[in-house]
C-alpha cells in the first residue's frame, strides 16, 4: 500500500518540489500550506508522515508539531521539519516539541528522499 | 522538471515581493507593529529559502543578508527606521530585478547589490557575519569512506527510550545500516521488564552492531542523525587483528542475536573478541604473579624433598605457570596507535600554537606493549614532541634560508627489539648545539672547561638534573621541562633513553623499552643475607672477581675481561652491607647506555621469574632500588635500579677524584 | 596540644617497647605477626627496617625503638611486628612495626586519658596522643598516623646518601 505524506508549507514551489519529489517515487501526497490546513487534512485522512516548513504564517512548524503529537493517532508519526541554516537553535525547540528530524534548505531531491527513507523505513 | 520548479518560485516571489511592499509601507505607518515585522522577516526568509532551493544563488545570499537584519528588527535589537524601510524596500526592487535577469537574460547591476548590503550593515552599526553561499549541501548524503577498504565498526546503539515519542523507528536505522554493508546485530533485552510493567510504547531495546563496510564513519554517523542526544550511539574501529578497541566489547549476557533478515556467509574476524574491564586484567595478571611465586616455592620444596614423583609434577607446574604467564601478560598488550594518536593532536595544536608548519609521521603504531607500559610512556612523549617543536624545528622562513622543506617533520617510529620496543623521536630542525651544551655543561659543574668528551657522553649531559632549565639552548630544553625527567620516566619502565643530534639536520632520541612491567626475567644474586635481582635483559655475562684481581689492578676497580677493561661497582660497599666478603666474589657484567660495568656481588644463584611489587610510598625515595619481588621461600628480594646506580656511580666518582670542580668549592670531603 | 575527643570507651593494644609500655588504637592495629626476617633496603634511615613479604605483598617495617631513640630491636622470643594502617600522605598504608612484645588490649574511657605532658616523656610529645592511666601507672598512647606523617621518612635524598657513603 503507498505511504501517505503531508507536506506544509506556505511556499507553493518547496510544497512543489516535495510533492513531484516523493510521488515520483511512489508516494502519496498531500498538500497543506499552513499548520491549520495541515491539521484539518491530518484529521480525515490517513497519513504515515509530516513534513512541514518551520516558518510558516497563521500556526508556525513548531506548533503544528505540537498539535500533531497531542493526537492519539498520530503519537509515532514520523514528521520532518524543513529549516535553514540560521535556525539551528530552532532545532532544538522542534525536537522537544517531538520532531523526528530536520532537513536543511537547500537540500536535493536524493537528500529528500534519503530522509524519508531514513525515519519511513 | 527543475525549470518548472524555477518558474514556480517566480510566480511565488512575484506573490511575496508584493507583499513585502504592501508589508512595508504599512509598516512606515505602524513602525511598532509586531505582527506587520514579522509578516516582513517571514517574507524575506521564505524568499531565502525557496531560492537557494532552485538554484538563485544570488537572491539566496542577498535575501539572508536582509534576513539577517530584519531578524535583528524582530528581537527588538534595532529599531524600525525611515532608512529601514528605504533600504528593504530598495532590496525588494532588487530582488525583483534578480527574478527578472533569471528569465530574460540580461544584465544585473551586481555593484548596486554590493552598495545595498553595505548599507544594511552600516544601518545595524556592526559587521554582520559573512553570509554563508547557499549552496547545495550534500549533509544528507552518505558518501563511501575514500579509503575504498573494508572497515570494521563496532556500533553500540543505546535509544532514548522515548525514541518512538518522536517518530523513529529505530528498525529503519537498522536496516539502514545494512545498506552499508555486512551486518552482525545483537539485541541487549536486559532492560524488558516483566509483561505486566511494560509499557509499549517505550523501547526498551539496545543494540550491538559490527558492521564491515568501505563506508566512512560520517555515513554511519549520518543514519544515526535524529536520534538525539537522548540516545547513544557509540562508534569505534575495530582494528584488523585483535587490537586495542575490539577488545572493548564487553560480553554482556543474556544476549540474543537478531536475524539480520539478509544471510551472510562471510565471516567477521573482529567478532570473537570480547571487552574486558582493565582491572580483570590487572587482578589477572597479579594472579599469575602469585602463581609464579608459589609454583617457584613449589620447585624448591620439591628438589629438598628429592621425589621424582614430585619433582616431575613441579616441573609441569612450572611449565604451566610459563604459559599461563606468557598468555595472561599477552592480553595485556595493547598497540601503542593510540598514544601516536593522541602526540598526532599535540603536534597539531603546538605547532599552530607556535605557528610553526609541522608534519608527524607515524610507523609501528600496531607494535603492541603492555598497558601499564603504554600508559606511562605518554608522558615523556609528550615533553619530547614539546621541546622537539618548541626548540628543534625552525620557523618556515628560517628553515627555507637554510635550503630545508619549509615543513618541519617529526617522526615517531616504534618497532620490536626483542623483548623491548625500540621507541625513536626525530626531527629534521636545527639540531643540538654543541658548544652550547659545553659551556652548560662546564658552568653546572658536570665538566671541566677542558675536557673533551666523546660526542655521545657530551650529548648524554642533557640528560642531567636541572640541566635544562635555564637558557634555551638545545633543541630539546627549555620550558623548564627538563630530559631529566624523560629519563627518569624512561628509566621508571626499565627503559634506556640515548640521544644524537646532527647540527642543522636534527636530532633523534630513542629509547628502550621492555614489553612490559608486571613479570621480568632475571637474575637472583645475594650479597650478605640479602638477596637482589638484576633485571635480565641488562646483564651480559658474568665472571669472577679474586683477590688476585683486585690486587693487580693496584686498587682501581677496572677488571680485564678478555682484554676490554671494564669497570666495576662493588654493591656491598655502595649499600654499605656488613658482614665478610667471599673470597671470590662474583661481577655481573651489564650494559648501561651502551656502556658495560660490572656489579660485585657475592654470588649469583641465578635465572628468576621476577614478579614486580612496588616498594611503597615509604621507600619511594630509596636509591639504586625500583622495586621487590618475592623469593620461593618467602623472603623478599630487592630489584636493582641499574641506570640509577651506574649513573649515580659516575657522579661520585666525578666528586671523589676530582674529575669536575665540585671538589674545589669545598662541598665533597674527598 | 592534643585531646582526646572520643566519647566513648576505646580499646587499645598494648606493646613494649625494652620495658615500657605503649598503646595504640586498636582500630589501626590490622594483625601481629611472628617476627619474621626483613630485607633491609639499602640506603634507607636506620629506623626503616626493611621490608617483608604480607602474603604477596611488600610491607615496610620500621622500628619503632630506633625511632624513639633506643636501640635497635633485637629478635627475642617475644618479638613481633604489628601491622597497622596507617594515614601517610592521606592515604591508608599498611606498615609493620616491630615490638618487643604485645601485652594485651586494654579498654580506656575518655576520662582515663590525660594529655600527654610537655616534658618529661623523653620522646617528641607529637607522637604523644595523651597518657592512660592504667593499673598503678601510665601507658603512652601513641599517635601512629603522625609518626609517619614525619617527613624524615621521605626525605633522605641522593646527597644525604652521597654524603654519608664519603664521610
Amino acid at each position: 500500500m503507498n505511504r501517505t505524506i503531508l507536506t506544509v508549507d506556505d511556499s507553493a514551489s518547496i510544497r512543489m518540489m516535495v510533492s513531484f519529489t516523493l510521488m515520483d517515487k511512489g508516494y502519496r501526497v498531500i498538500e497543506a500550506t499552513d499548520g491549520f490546513d495541515g491539521i484539518a487534512k491530518l484529521r480525515d485522512q490517513s497519513i504515515d508522515m509530516v513534513i512541514t516548513d518551520l516558518n510558516m504564517p497563521k500556526m508556525d512548524g513548531i506548533s503544528l508539531v505540537r498539535e500533531i503529537r497531542q493526537n492519539p493517532g498520530f503519537r509515532f508519526t514520523p514528521i520532518i521539519m524543513l529549516t535553514t541554516e540560521s535556525q539551528d537553535d530552532r532545532k532544538v525547540e522542534a525536537r522537544a516539541a517531538g520532531a523526528t528530524g530536520w532537513i536543511t534548505k537547500p537540500f536535493r531531491p536524493d537528500q529528500l528522499l534519503a530522509v524519508v527513507r531514513k525515519v519511513l523505513g | 522538471m527543475m525549470e518548472h520548479f524555477r518558474q514556480t518560485f517566480r510566480e511565488e516571489a512575484d506573490e511575496l515581493l508584493v507583499e513585502l511592499e504592501h508589508s512595508l509601507l504599512e509598516l512606515e505607518q505602524n513602525p511598532a507593529d509586531d505582527e506587520l515585522i514579522d509578516r516582513v522577516f517571514r517574507a524575506m526568509h521564505t524568499l531565502k529559502g525557496s531560492s537557494s532551493m532552485f538554484g538563485f544563488d544570488d537572491i539566496a545570499a542577498f535575501s539572508h543578508e536582509v534576513e539577517t537584519v530584519l531578524d535583528l528588527v524582530r528581537d527588538g535589537k534595532t529599531g524600525v527606521t525611515k532608512e529601514l524601510i528605504r533600504l528593504t524596500l530598495l532590496a525588494r526592487d532588487q530582488i525583483k530585478a534578480m527574478i527578472k535577469v533569471s528569465v530574460d537574460n540580461g544584465e544585473l547591476d551586481v555593484e548596486r547589490t554590493e552598495e545595498l548590503v553595505a548599507a544594511f550593515h552600516k544601518l545595524v552599526g556592526t559587521a554582520l557575519p559573512v553570509l554563508v553561499p547557499a549552496g547545495l549541501s550534500s549533509s544528507a548524503s552518505s558518501q563511501p569512506g575514500d579509503s575504498g577498504l573494508e572497515i570494521v565498526y563496532a556500533i553500540r546503539f543505546r535509544p532514548d527510550r522515548d525514541i518512538f515519542k518522536r517518530g523513529l523507528n529505530p528498525v529503519h536505522l537498522l536496516n539502514d545500516l545494512h545498506e552499508l554493508g555486512l551486518c552482525r546485530i545483537t539485541a541487549k533485552t536486559n532492560d524488558i521488564p516483566p509483561l505486566a510493567d511494560l509499557d509499549p510504547e517505550l523501547c526498551y531495546l539496545q543494540w550491538d552492531i559490527m558492521l564491515t563496510t568501505t563506508h566512512g564513519v560520517d555515513a554511519i554517523r549520518d543514519i544515526f542523525m535524529f536520534v538525539g542526544e537522548e540516545s547513544s550511539v557509540e562508534i569505534e574501529v575495530i582494528p584488523r587483528e585483535s587490537g586495542e578497541e575490539a577488545r572493548k566489547i564487553r560480553p554482556e549476557l543474556p544476549c540474543q542475536a537478531a536475524g539480520s533478515g539478509k544471510p551472510r556467509t562471510k565471516a567477521i574476524k573482529a567478532i570473537s573478541s570480547i571487552r574486558v574491564a582493565a582491572e580483570k586484567l590487572d587482578h589477572l595478571v597479579n594472579l599469575v604473579g602469585e602463581l609464579v611465586t608459589a609454583q617457584a616455592r613449589l620447585s624448591q620444596t620439591a628438589l629438598a624433598h628429592n621425589d621424582t614423583g614430585l619433582i616431575a609434577l613441579a616441573e609441569e607446574i612450572e611449565r604451566l605457570t610459563e604459559g599461563l604467564r606468557d598468555t595472561a601478560l599477552n592480553v595485556r598488550m595493547l598497540p601503542i596507535g593510540g598514544t601516536f594518536g593522541r602526540m598526532r593532536r599535540l603536534v597539531h595544536d603546538l605547532s599552530s600554537e607556535l605557528g610553526k608548519d609541522v608534519e608527524l609521521i607515524t610507523e609501528g603504531a600496531e607494535t603492541e606493549l603492555d598497558k601499564a607500559v603504554i600508559e606511562r610512556l605518554a608522558d615523556p612523549l609528550v615533553h619530547l614532541i614539546r621541546n622537539s617543536i618548541d626548540h628543534g624545528i625552525e620557523k618556515s622562513t628560517v628553515r627555507m634560508a637554510a635550503g630545508k622543506p619549509p615543513c618541519g617533520t617529526i617522526r615517531l617510529t616504534a618497532a620490536y627489539s626483542g623483548a623491548s620496543v625500540l621507541l625513536t623521536l626525530s626531527d629534521d630542525g636545527a639540531g643540538i648545539d654543541r658548544e652550547a651544551v659545553h659551556a652548560r655543561g662546564v658552568k653546572m659543574g658536570l665538566i671541566s672547561a677542558g675536557t673533551e668528551l666523546p660526542d655521545r657522553d657530551l650529548l648524554n649531559l642533557i640528560f642531567a638534573p636541572g640541566f635544562s632549565t635555564s637558557a634555551k639552548i638545545t633543541n630539546i630544553s627549555g620550558r623548564g621541562v627538563g630530559m631529566d625527567v624523560v629519563k627518569r620516566g624512561v628509566e621508571a619502565l626499565r627503559g634506556a633513553i640515548s640521544i644524537t643530534s646532527t647540527r642543522g639536520e636534527g636530532a633523534t632520541v630513542s629509547f628502550r623499552i621492555p614489553l612490559t612491567l608486571a613479570i621480568i626475567e632475571s637474575l637472583l644474586v645475594q650479597i650478605g643475607t640479602t638477596n637482589f635481582v638484576v633485571p635480565l635483559s641488562l646483564v651480559e655475562e658474568c665472571i669472577e672477581l679474586t683477590r688476585t684481581d683486585v690486587a693487580q689492578a693496584h686498587g682501581r676497580r677496572l677488571v680485564d675481561v678478555r682484554g676490554a677493561i671494564i669497570p666495576y661497582i662493588s654493591l656491598r660497599e655502595r649499600f654499605g652491607i656488613g658482614g665478610i666478603q667471599p673470597e671470590i666474589e662474583q661481577i655481573v657484567v651489564v650494559e648501561v647506555d651502551g656502556k658495560r660495568i660490572g656489579l660485585v656481588v657475592d654470588h649469583v644463584i641465578g635465572g628468576h621469574q621476577t614478579v614486580i611489587k612496588s616498594l611503597g610510598r615509604l621507600f619511594r625515595e630509596a636509591q639504586g632500588i625500583s622495586g621487590a619481588t618475592m623469593l620461593g621461600d618467602g623472603t623478599v628480594a630487592l630489584i636493582l635500579d641499574v641506570p640509577q646506580l651506574v649513573g649515580d656511580e659516575e657522579v661520585l666518582e666525578r666528586r671523589t677524584f676530582g674529575n669536575a670542580p665540585f671538589t674545589e668549592k669545598g662541598t665533597m670531603h674527598a | 596540644m592534643h585531646e582526646v575527643t572520643t566519647a566513648e570507651t576505646t580499646q587499645y593494644l598494648t606493646f613494649t617497647l625494652e620495658e615500657e609500655v605503649f598503646a595504640i588504637d586498636i582500630g589501626k592495629v590490622r594483625e601481629v605477626l611472628d617476627y619474621t626476617a626483613v630485607t633491609r633496603v639499602p640506603q634507607t634511615p636506620e629506623f626503616m627496617r626493611g621490608v617483608i613479604n604480607l602474603r604477596g605483598n611488600v610491607v615496610p617495617v620500621m622500628d619503632m625503638r630506633q625511632k624513639f631513640g633506643m636501640s635497635a630491636t633485637e629478635k627475642r622470643v617475644n618479638t613481633c611486628i604489628i601491622i597497622m594502617e596507617v594515614m601517610v600522605d592521606d592515604e591508608v598504608t599498611i606498615i609493620g612495626s616491630l615490638a618487643d612484645s604485645v601485652r594485651e588490649v586494654l579498654d580506656l574511657e575518655p576520662g582515663q586519658i590525660e594529655p600527654a605532658p610537655r616534658i618529661g616523656t623523653r620522646l617528641n610529645v607529637d607522637f604523644i596522643q595523651g597518657m592512660g592511666k592504667h593499673e598503678n601507672g601510665f601507658v603512652m598512647i601513641l599517635d601512629i598516623d603522625k609518626i609517619f606523617c614525619d617527613d624524615e621518612l621521605a626525605t633522605y635524598g641522593t646527597d644525604d646518601v652521597m654524603n654519608q657513603l664519603q664521610g
